[in-house]
């Protein structure tokens, strides 16, 4: 690719991309750019191998008694889509590849603190994900991505301990990107770049990267434990030998409920620049933005136990937990209300990389308020392992969490490649995903609280007419996110030259040329403004 | 690679003055050293939580099966398990005086330091495999040869004190894993330091492996008593 951009004359200018050629140059980078661009490409990789497992349930799912595949197929495929989609494609999607590139950059640093490190991230990512696919190919796993035990110490056959092995691995490229991230922010932040004036990007990109330190040694931990007891067959969980099976449940959800928020905050990092650029507007609440991100990522350690209210958790844990989840309701909202009291009065375009904020926005709330109705005691003994659970958290982490993904590849796109892809096609795309997404899962939302249960292989008659709505959409669905591939790739080659801001968007990765240089700067920037001075009249950044 | 061209297309255009041992990235060797003093604490942070998950386990387990762990806290040999603790006391004194070695710039204090640090890990291993060597004589492996004599379990249920070995292994196992690291860690700075590559400017490294080296031995503090001295030994 970097060669088609040689090709221009008008881009001659030195940058990150032509700075040096050939496979070494990116394999021994340690250019947080062309690390950010490793990542986007392994992680557009694996979320294509996680949504072609979606599309085989999906078609199965069609007919009630199961259209395609044996019921043990079946379980593999949604324990494969679980494990992929969540820990090697949704965790790193926005810190691995955005974060990755726009941290420095927004701090006015010529890299991250540790850049070998982060090049070491890389290599832990790949090969936590190669020992992952090879359990999966070579005969796959039944555990659902949750890992219960029992069930998957002693009673399924399949590939427990490689897979556990390659998520425990991948663990490690997490820490690493979050330890990279936490010492940058603190210490390289450029003169005059004081907390306050970061962009709120980095807010949630902080408090993302707090939950990477301290939550993800704990699956480490629980993966190891799992690893020990299938291989020496010993009762650390297991019941019949006096292990204790909800302990396990204790230490995959002190992980996986703050994964959670690792999978979100960084989405309302990139709505909050999207929704202030395209509104061209000072953001409504700046600090409160700001402390609220901290705030999600501090509640979700306490959040845990509301996953287990049906998991012979004692009641009083319980009514904690619940008002504990509600709690996180509450810096939720005030970023949902401040992201549109932005867009009150603003002068509002509707390109493509604001419909999927707008997308996200709504989106996020209704995954949101349905998220209320699991942390209330009693609906949720109605609702637990329901698809209703499905459908909540597929609008967080989908409709949530990759549109905003999406939003923000298209919006730094242009400071990413240097071109400006088709704005038609990429708003259509935005329009088909969001049609696609909302047909997938909203039937869900019905089928769950109609009482169909998650991970089942066949289903009652009577719930096929919504089982249909969901596969159709989920057509729809895939679609949409093969349209952005093509343009995008397109737009590479043929894609007229962007220019250093071509949003009229403040920030100061914008303020450099696109593609930025390899040191980012031609030389140190000091900040002498407070960020997204939209309100005073335009001047010429470039 | 791409680190030592970007250094020197850079030092034209910012006109810093460039110490060798500076990386490119940063503005000056001081927040060079804040940032890798920084990191490890943040590092340590993520170890801390690593290790969290089996003292959660470990607190949960003895509460519901005491007699077990205080059956199988009686199996391990305290006097071994005091020594250990004596040398790796001493092995953080050393470490504290070769960071200050460093600070001051002297090679040979340095390299005297660093070299005594990793003996006195290495014998902290020597015992702990030793322990580990009868505690397999004895039959107190679990999983892989478990089949204790009766009067070790005390009255206890079998599986009660299995479980109790199974906490005892997967802990100082896990934690001599990190002595092994931090051994390999001080080898390097003793190669860097015999190599002159330590300065008082820039002895920002032993400062970060000494931070990792207490923090295991702060854990080793934890697990001794956990593990060796609540059994009601001394009742």
């Amino acid at each position: 690719m970097s060669t088609a951009i040689a090709e221009v004359p008008v881009e001659s200018r030195m940058h990150y991309l032509n700075a040096s050629y050939g496979i070494k140059s990116w394999l021994f980078t340690t250019d947080h750019k062309r690390i950010a661009l490793l990542y986007l490409g392994s992680i557009t990789l694996m979320f294509f191998i996680g949504g072609a497992a979606a599309v085989m349930m999906r078609l199965h799912l069609i007919e009630p008694a199961g259209a395609l595949v044996q019921p043990e197929t079946y379980n593999k495929l949604f324990t494969m889509h679980g494990v992929i989609m969540v820990f090697f494609f949704l965790v790193p999607s926005i810190p691995a590849t955005l974060g990755n590139f726009l941290v420095p950059m927004m701090i006015g640093a010529r890299d991250l603190a540790f850049p070998r490190l982060n090049l070491l991230s890389w290599y832990v990512y790949i090969t936590g994900g190669a020992i992952t696919l090879y359990a999966l190919i070579s005969g796959g796993v039944d555990t659902g991505w949750t890992f219960y035990a029992p069930l998957s110490t002693h009673y399924v056959t399949t590939h427990v301990i490689a897979t556990s092995l390659g998520v425990f691995i991948n663990g490690f490229s997490s820490i690493l990107t979050g330890l990279n991230f936490i010492v940058t922010i603190h210490k390289m932040r450029a003169p005059g770049m004081t907390w306050k004036r970061m962009p709120l990007f980095l807010w949630s990109m902080y408090a993302t990267s707090v939950i990477f330190v301290l939550a993800t040694p704990v699956i480490a931990i629980a993966m190891v434990l799992i690893g020990a007891e299938r291989l020496l067959h010993v009762g650390i969980f297991d019941p019949a030998i006096g292990g204790d099976p909800v302990l396990f449940q204790h230490l995959f959800w002190f992980y996986s409920h703050p994964v959670v928020y690792i999978m979100i905050l960084p989405g309302m990092g990139v709505v909050s620049e999207l929704v202030t650029c395209f509104a061209k507007k000072k953001p409504f609440g700046y600090i409160f933005i700001a402390y609220s991100s901290l705030a999600i990522a501090m509640i979700s350690f306490f959040v845990w136990g509301h996953h287990m209210f049906v998991s012979s958790q004692s009641v009083y844990a319980g009514f904690i937990f619940s008002a504990l989840s509600f709690a996180v309701a509450i810096p939720s909202a005030i970023k949902v209300f401040n992201w549109t009291a932005t867009l009150y009065k603003g002068s509002i375009s509707y390109q493509a990389p604001m419909l999927y904020a707008l997308g996200f926005i709504g989106l996020f709330t209704m995954g949101g308020l349905t998220g209320l109705f699991l942390a209330s005691l009693a609906t949720d003994v109605h609702l637990h392992d329901t698809y209703f659970v499905i459908a909540h958290f597929h609008y967080i982490m989908v409709g949530g969490a990759v549109m905003a993904y999406l939003g923000g590849i298209h919006f730094w796109w242009p400071k990413i490649t240097g071109r400006l892809y088709h704005d038609g096609w990429a708003r259509l795309a935005a329009l088909v995903i969001f049609v696609g997404f909302n047909l997938t899962f909203f039937p869900q939302y019905m089928l769950g609280y109609l009482g169909m249960p998650r991970r089942y292989a066949v289903y009652p008659a009577e719930f096929q007419v919504l089982n249909v709505l969901s596969s159709a959409g989920a057509s729809i669905l895939g679609m949409g996110y093969l349209i952005p591939f093509v343009y995008l790739l397109w737009s590479i080659r043929y894609g007229p030259v962007a220019g250093s801001n071509p949003w009229g968007a403040k920030g100061l990765e914008w303020e450099t040329p696109s593609p930025p240089p390899t040191d980012n700067f031609e030389e140190t920037p000091r900040i002498t403004e407070e960020p997204y001075g939209y309100a005073e009249p335009e001047h010429a950044h470039v | 690679m791409s680190e030592s061209a970007a250094g020197s297309s850079l030092a034209g255009t910012s006109g810093r003055s460039v110490s060798p041992a500076l990386h490119h990235q940063f503005e000056d060797i001081e927040q060079q050293r804040e940032a890798g003093n920084f990191g490890m604490w943040v590092f340590l942070a993520t170890e801390m939580l690593f290790f969290s998950g089996v003292f959660t386990g470990y607190i949960i387990y003895r509460s519901l099966y005491y007699s077990g762990f205080a059956a199988g806290s009686h199996v391990l040999e305290v006097d071994l398990g005091a020594a250990m603790t004596a040398v790796l006391l001493a092995s953080s004194f050393t470490m504290a005086m070769a960071v200050h070695a460093a600070r001051q710039g002297n090679r040979a204090m340095l390299l005297g330091f660093l070299s005594s640090t990793i003996i006195l890990g290495i014998a902290f291993l020597g015992m702990k495999f030793t322990e580990y060597f009868h505690k397999w004589h004895e039959q107190l492996v679990p999983g892989l040869n478990f089949h204790p004599a009766v009067d070790a379990l005390r009255g206890a249920p079998e599986h009660t004190v299995e479980l109790f070995m199974c906490f005892y292994f997967f802990m100082t196992g896990l934690h001599a894993l990190h002595m092994i690291i931090g051994i390999g860690l001080l080898g390097v700075m003793a190669i860097l330091a015999w190599r002159g590559k330590i300065s008082a400017e820039h002895y920002n490294r032993v400062e970060v492996s000494g931070l990792y080296w207490h923090f295991v031995d702060i854990i080793w503090i934890y697990l001794f008593p956990l593990l060796y001295l609540i059994g009601g030994r001394y009742k």
